[in-house]
């Protein structure tokens, strides 16, 4: 029985091998890979000869002076973009709801959806020259009498810059699945507004809004898990030392002690730090969403 | 009543439709502005002349761009890339999703499966362990190096498998009461139904490669081996001088950092997706809604 059973099941087995292997070389030995920051690792000595320094990278990094300010701008870059990414998207896709012409209505989708297919290299490139000092965007700034604004140098303005960048980059996306969440909605329930004489704006307000709730709430708990992801390539593309007070973040941070200063264990130690605080939050969103959303991602 | 009914609809429209283009505009204009840098002369460009329409058009910012022998290596290691990516991808995804999309009583190691794949997505090594452990298997500066960390991309994988549950059931007992076993029923019943399911998650596969700059930065020690997204990287943002030691390198990526030039190089960093993206938008679409809406 038990044989029978078995052999029933194997081609389960084999058709999940090589998949199951990738995943154990490139996700799970880093994770064995952890152990060398507890160590004081050298490249020459390896993860078994490097000595062993217990908790020694993780009081470097919290005593480093740049790191409050690191985290800071982390959590704070990556929440406005969690805000701006509700907002303006589900503001777009009730807009879009309201038209009636198709083809206008398609145009708009598609334009707006197009940023989300560009990679940051390319955004980055687009961006450095439209917001530079003799950009466009500075141009018509003058154009209105006022002063230009260097956006990329300036600490001030530098993370509103990541911030509304990014929602350029992204808000289409959301609004799709908004507005596909919108196209769920039984039309009846408007049939039966309008005879008691509900206006577009009630209509809204009481049977549009309240059907989009359920994917808001789902979004918006998915994206707690974010809160520590503020855009390595984003900032990577768009930063330079004179806004790294404002602009540098965790996973910046992790890059340049490990990949320019070589220190690896200490990066190792900070993106060790990283992933348990995202392990926990990426944990009680989806909990979160299963629990007021019903959401199950497998 | 119903005259101002209407008026006031107008003039919601006006203002809704305004709003409409204006987010469109913003979306798209820069795109046609870097398109009329690229394609105007450099002079007219420094005079700040050029919005959405070339002046004293040129192609010298191609020909420069083309002129560059590292830009068509790169283009070759990205096409090698694109092509060897989508295929592992799409194989393992169809190989991963089909057995965990099984009831638990058709395959009862399927939870523990699920969850060596899900911890995956919720927990990383991070970034050093990562990169060692690709050093360690000493498969820097190779073409594997650029497919084969990600060869298994579990969120496909989820969204592939949600589709295959929601097939009939009875289709994949009928077939096995014919006699068909597992391989049979995936490629020949399964594959050929989730046709439109495939062709997103393939073509987001395709950009994903393409975009993808990061691991060729890291995982390349020789420039001369970047694809085409890293290389870009390099010539578009600031280029970090200090890696390249060769002085005559150095005068040449210092001479195309100007606008003209990087207007161009960032048009032909994105021309391939503006080129299929009007065909393939239907389908993006299609694939967000069937990956987020589920019961």
């Amino acid at each position: 029985m038990f044989n029978k059973k078995w052999r029933q099941e194997s081609a389960n087995h084999i058709m999940l091998l090589p998949g199951v292997l990738f995943l154990f070389l490139f996700c799970y030995v880093p994770m064995f890979g952890i152990i060398i920051s507890f160590q004081k690792y050298y490249p020459t000595k390896g993860f078994f000869k490097s000595e062993w320094v217990g908790l020694e990278n993780f009081r470097y990094i919290f005593e480093l002076p740049d790191f409050n300010r690191v985290l800071w701008n982390t959590v704070f870059i990556a929440s406005a973009k969690i805000i701006l990414l509700l907002i303006v998207p589900i503001i777009t896709a009730l807009l879009l709801n309201e038209v009636r012409n198709v083809l206008f209505k398609r145009s708009v989708q598609t334009l707006i959806y197009l940023p989300y297919f560009l990679s940051w290299v390319i955004l980055a490139g687009i961006l450095m020259d439209v917001l530079s000092l003799k950009g466009i965007v500075n141009q018509m700034i003058e154009g209105l009498g006022m002063q230009s604004i260097f956006f990329l140098g300036n600490n001030n303005w530098f993370p509103w810059t990541l911030i509304v960048s990014d929602t350029w980059k992204q808000f289409g996306f959301d609004t799709i699945i908004y507005l596909a969440a919108l196209t769920g909605i039984n039309p009846t329930l408007y049939e039966a507004a309008v005879i008691d004489g509900a206006s577009r704006w009630k209509q809204t307000l009481h049977i549009t809004l309240p059907g989009m709730a359920p994917i808001i709430v789902l979004m918006l708990t998915l994206s707690l898990g974010n809160v520590l992801n503020a855009g390595f390539d984003q900032v990577f593309n768009l930063y330079s030392p004179p806004v790294f007070e404002s602009g540098d973040i965790i996973d910046t941070m992790i890059y340049r002690i490990g990949l320019q200063d070589y220190q690896f264990s200490v990066s190792a130690a900070l993106g060790l730090f990283k992933s348990i605080i995202s392990f926990v939050l990426v944990s009680v969103s989806y909990a979160m969403a299963y629990r007021f959303a019903n959401y199950r991602i497998f | 009543m119903i005259k101002t009914t209407s008026w006031s609809r107008r003039s919601f429209n006006l203002v809704n439709y305004t709003l409409l283009i204006l987010l469109s505009a913003l979306c798209f204009l820069p795109i046609v502005h870097v398109l009329a840098l690229s394609l105007s002369s450099k002079i007219q460009v420094t005079a700040g002349n050029v919005l959405f329409w070339p002046r004293d058009f040129t192609w010298a910012s191609y020909e420069y761009v083309a002129s560059q022998g590292q830009f068509f290596r790169s283009m070759g290691i990205t096409l090698e890339r694109v092509a060897l990516g989508t295929v592992i991808n799409l194989g393992l995804t169809l190989l991963c999703a089909y057995p965990l999309s099984k009831e638990r009583r058709d395959f009862r190691f399927r939870s523990a499966y699920v969850w060596y794949f899900v911890i995956t997505i919720l927990f990383g090594g991070g970034l050093i362990p990562w990169y060692l452990t690709i050093k360690n298997l000493e498969l820097l500066n190779s073409i594997w190096a650029l497919v084969l960390p990600g060869a298994v991309p579990v969120f496909n994988i989820i969204l592939l498998l949600n589709f295959f549950r929601r097939l009939p059931k009875e289709m994949n007992e009928s077939a096995r009461i014919d006699g068909a076993g597992d391989w049979r029923i995936l490629f020949s019943i399964y594959v050929p139904l989730s046709m439109p399911s495939l062709a997103t998650i393939t073509l987001f596969t395709v950009v994903g490669h393409w975009n993808s700059w990061f691991d060729g930065l890291l995982l390349m020690n020789n420039p001369d081996r970047y694809p085409l997204s890293s290389y870009l990287q390099t010539v578009i943002t600031m280029p970090d001088l200090s890696k390249f030691t060769d002085p005559e390198t150095a005068r040449v990526f210092n001479r195309i950092s100007d606008r003209t030039t990087r207007a161009a190089q960032v048009f032909v960093g994105m021309l391939p997706i503006l080129l299929v993206y009007p065909f393939l938008q239907r389908y993006f679409i299609h694939g967000i809604v069937l990956g987020s809406v589920k019961e």
